[in-house]
């Protein structure tokens, strides 16, 4: 098992005929993901061929014909910014389970409306601003590269792109492989949080650590302490956070420090994770060597 | 996107928003003949305020009162030109530029209202309290009762019940509590349709015939929504940006400037700011947080390349790629079409991952540059700090 994604995935890619779209559906498609359909509005019709193991994806018009026609169960979005908050609902309503936008820069209040509207729908939106996610040696429904990754027992959660795929890197290294790695985001409104994937993890029959990467900003790190310790999660967790060095970033004004009330700092983040049991590291290096201590300390290495 | 005080009354005011008198001027004539004017049309006295992206004016002598107008022409004269340093602008203070000038008005009570975004909740709030023009931030720490909030459940209205709820909550009544649930209204619709990050009035003040006047107003806009408002995006003032800052935004990448001498360029602002603290980890000092973005073309990179080397402190430099949307070898391109062009007068540190690795490597191998390779950002930090104390090659 993994999360997320799998070997039943049926992917459509949306915006598959831009620059960015067509080079991932091909490394997609390599990793041997089932891309089984595009949609590019004024397209539909078309079918591009010359892609690994395929005999060809249909590009459709709508999402709803990506569905209805190939079964697609999955999104996987590159629609350029002013055009993807329209795209995550033509898929939520489209009745797409998991939706995966890669699309950076779209505005935190188009996406108000989007996350409320994805919820209402039942399905579960990854990103944006991500790198997406991979179940290693059964789908890779992302930008990530897929051949640092190897099939294993550590889930991996972040809000970093490339930070997660060092993280991974080192995993790797250490001998061990992922179940299943989620990207959910850097942007300010997210479709799913860290104690969202905690929670598909902790079900995971698979997963057996988890690795957390977060980042200063925001108090989602705070709230998968909190998630941790009040439910008494019973799988060991090891994280890092980003920024411990950063100077404070750009102020919201007052508004945003009464908000934050003293939480989103990498000290607080840390602390708050330390009390919850969790293996905080301080140097992004040795991610992997935390791993690998753990799982050697439960009998897994 | 940062705006100064005057613009953001200025589009409060354009939705009917309360707003003082006033006139922006850029010379101590001008500043003058504003006064004049406002005087003819009934103004008694006058409050020059200084105009730089920085908050913390007040105390720092940069808001003064003036009873006529040639006062306000030498308090111009006093404040234009020179810079101004608060508490938020650093040591070398931020130069005025121009000056605001209002009314002066009797005030009886000060409040705070903000509206922006919660992230946790996903739910745009307002933050009101009846102690505002000091430091709220002091308040909402000492004495976080005194802070009050409303949850926008609809995203872009506050119902009249919840301005109503907050209004008494503050201490208002009579008129005021009706003006202050029109304020709130409008402050909410000004969030919408700017698409700001924030807008916030601090103080809202309480005049003696009781109506209620945004004294102080502050609106960030998002850059990301800045396409679909070409009159909002042309109130950029890069004179307030730094130099560096500024060239980076316009090729897209983010950029901040930092103390240290040890230059970076990352992708991705998460493996940025762990590189940051790798550096220091190694005993070093970031000059800089650059992240080239995900998809950053061989231009792009090019550019950030340049701003690395035009900054003069940079004694080292370690670059730090883990390819994913960014494909190494359109990054190791970019390096090599800049270090062409730009004389490379430090060492640098080159650490590549990811897709596309291999080609990434043999374009920069083949390229005859000049660079030390790393195989993990330990190593890396290690050698780009030793490099920037001068010593090692």
């Amino acid at each position: 098992m993994s999360i997320l994604v799998d070997a039943t995935t049926r992917v459509v890619v949306q915006g598959i005929t831009g620059k960015e779209g067509r080079f991932h559906t091909e490394q997609c498609l390599r990793y041997g993901t089932k891309v089984v359909a595009g949609v590019t509005p004024g397209k539909g019709g078309q079918v591009l061929r010359d892609l690994p193991n395929t005999d060809g994806v249909p590009v459709f018009d709508t999402v709803e014909e990506a569905v209805r026609k190939e079964g697609a169960n999955t999104s996987l979005i590159f629609v350029p910014a002013p055009y993807a908050a329209d795209a995550i609902l033509e898929a939520a309503d489209a009745g797409v389970s998991v939706i995966v936008c890669i699309t950076e820069g779209i505005p935190p209040l188009d996406m108000l409306r989007v996350v409320e509207f994805v919820r209402r729908r039942g399905a579960r939106l990854i990103g944006p601003n991500c790198p997406g996610v991979i179940s290693p040696g059964r789908a890779k429904v992302g930008i990530m590269p897929g051949h640092i990754h190897r099939p294993g027992f550590v889930g991996v959660v972040s809000r970093s792109g490339t930070l997660t795929y060092e993280a991974v890197f080192q995993i790797t290294q250490r001998g061990l492989g992922q179940s299943t790695c989620v990207g959910i985001g850097g942007d300010p409104i997210i479709g799913s949080s860290f104690v969202d994937i905690l929670q598909l993890f902790r079900d995971d029959p698979e997963t057996r650590i988890v690795v957390l990467i977060g980042e200063i900003g925001g108090t989602a790190e705070e709230e998968a302490a909190a998630y941790i310790r009040e439910t008494a999660f019973p799988k060991p967790v090891v994280a890092f956070v980003a920024g411990q060095t950063a100077p404070p970033g750009r102020r919201m004004g007052h508004a945003g420090a009464i908000i934050l009330g003293g939480r989103g700092t990498a000290e607080a983040k840390v602390h708050a994770l330390r009390a919850a049991g969790v293996a905080v590291v301080d140097n992004p290096a040795r991610i992997g060597e935390a791993v690998w201590i753990v799982a050697r300390s439960w009998g897994w290495g | 996107m940062n705006i100064h005080e005057y613009q953001s009354k200025m589009l409060l005011g354009r939705l009917g928003l309360p707003i003082p008198r006033g006139e922006v001027a850029d010379s101590p004539e001008a500043a003058r003949m504003a006064a004049e004017r406002l005087a003819a049309e009934g103004v008694p006295a006058f409050v020059v305020k200084a105009q730089i992206h920085a908050g913390g004016r007040g105390k720092a002598g940069g808001i003064r009162r003036a009873d006529t107008p040639e006062a306000v022409e030498a308090v111009a004269r006093a404040l234009l030109g020179r810079p101004l340093i608060t508490p938020q602008t650093g040591p070398e203070g931020k130069l005025v530029r121009r000056v605001l000038v209002e009314e002066a008005v009797s005030i009886v009570a000060e409040y705070y209202v903000a509206v922006l975004v919660d992230r946790s909740l996903q739910k745009p709030i307002v933050l009101a309290s009846p102690a505002g023009g000091v430091d709220i931030e002091e308040v909402a720490a000492r004495r976080p009762e005194a802070i009050f909030r409303e949850v926008l459940w609809d995203l872009d209205r506050i119902h009249p019940y919840q301005a109503r709820r907050l209004g008494l909550r503050m201490g208002l009544q009579g008129t005021r509590l009706a003006e202050f649930g029109r304020i709130v209204q409008g402050l909410v619709e000004a969030f919408w349709r700017y698409d700001a990050m924030l807008v916030e009035v601090n103080p809202l003040v309480a005049l003696t015939d009781d109506r209620l006047l945004l004294l102080d107003a502050k609106v960030v806009l998002d850059d990301n929504a800045l396409y679909r408002h070409p009159d909002l995006a042309a109130l950029r003032d890069v004179e307030e940006e730094d130099p560096l800052e500024v060239e980076a935004a316009r090729a897209r990448l983010s950029y901040i400037r930092l103390d240290g001498n040890i230059g970076c360029m990352v992708n991705g602002a998460g493996l940025a700011m762990a590189t940051m603290d790798i550096i220091q980890w190694a005993g070093g000092r970031p000059a800089n947080f650059l992240d080239v973005g995900g998809g950053a073309s061989p231009e792009q990179v090019a550019q950030a390349f340049r701003i690395l080397m035009a900054d003069p402190r940079v004694k080292a430099v370690l670059i730090n790629i883990f390819g994913g949307i960014l494909r190494c070898d359109r990054l190791a391109t970019g390096i090599v079409t800049a270090a062409r062009e730009v004389s490379v007068r430090v060492p640098m540190v080159i650490r590549l991952e990811g897709t596309n690795v291999e080609e990434g490597r043999r374009i920069l191998a083949e390229s005859g540059l000049n660079f030390m390779v790393a195989h993990d950002m330990e190593e890396a930090a290690r050698k780009v700090v030793e490099l920037a104390r001068g010593g090692g090659s």
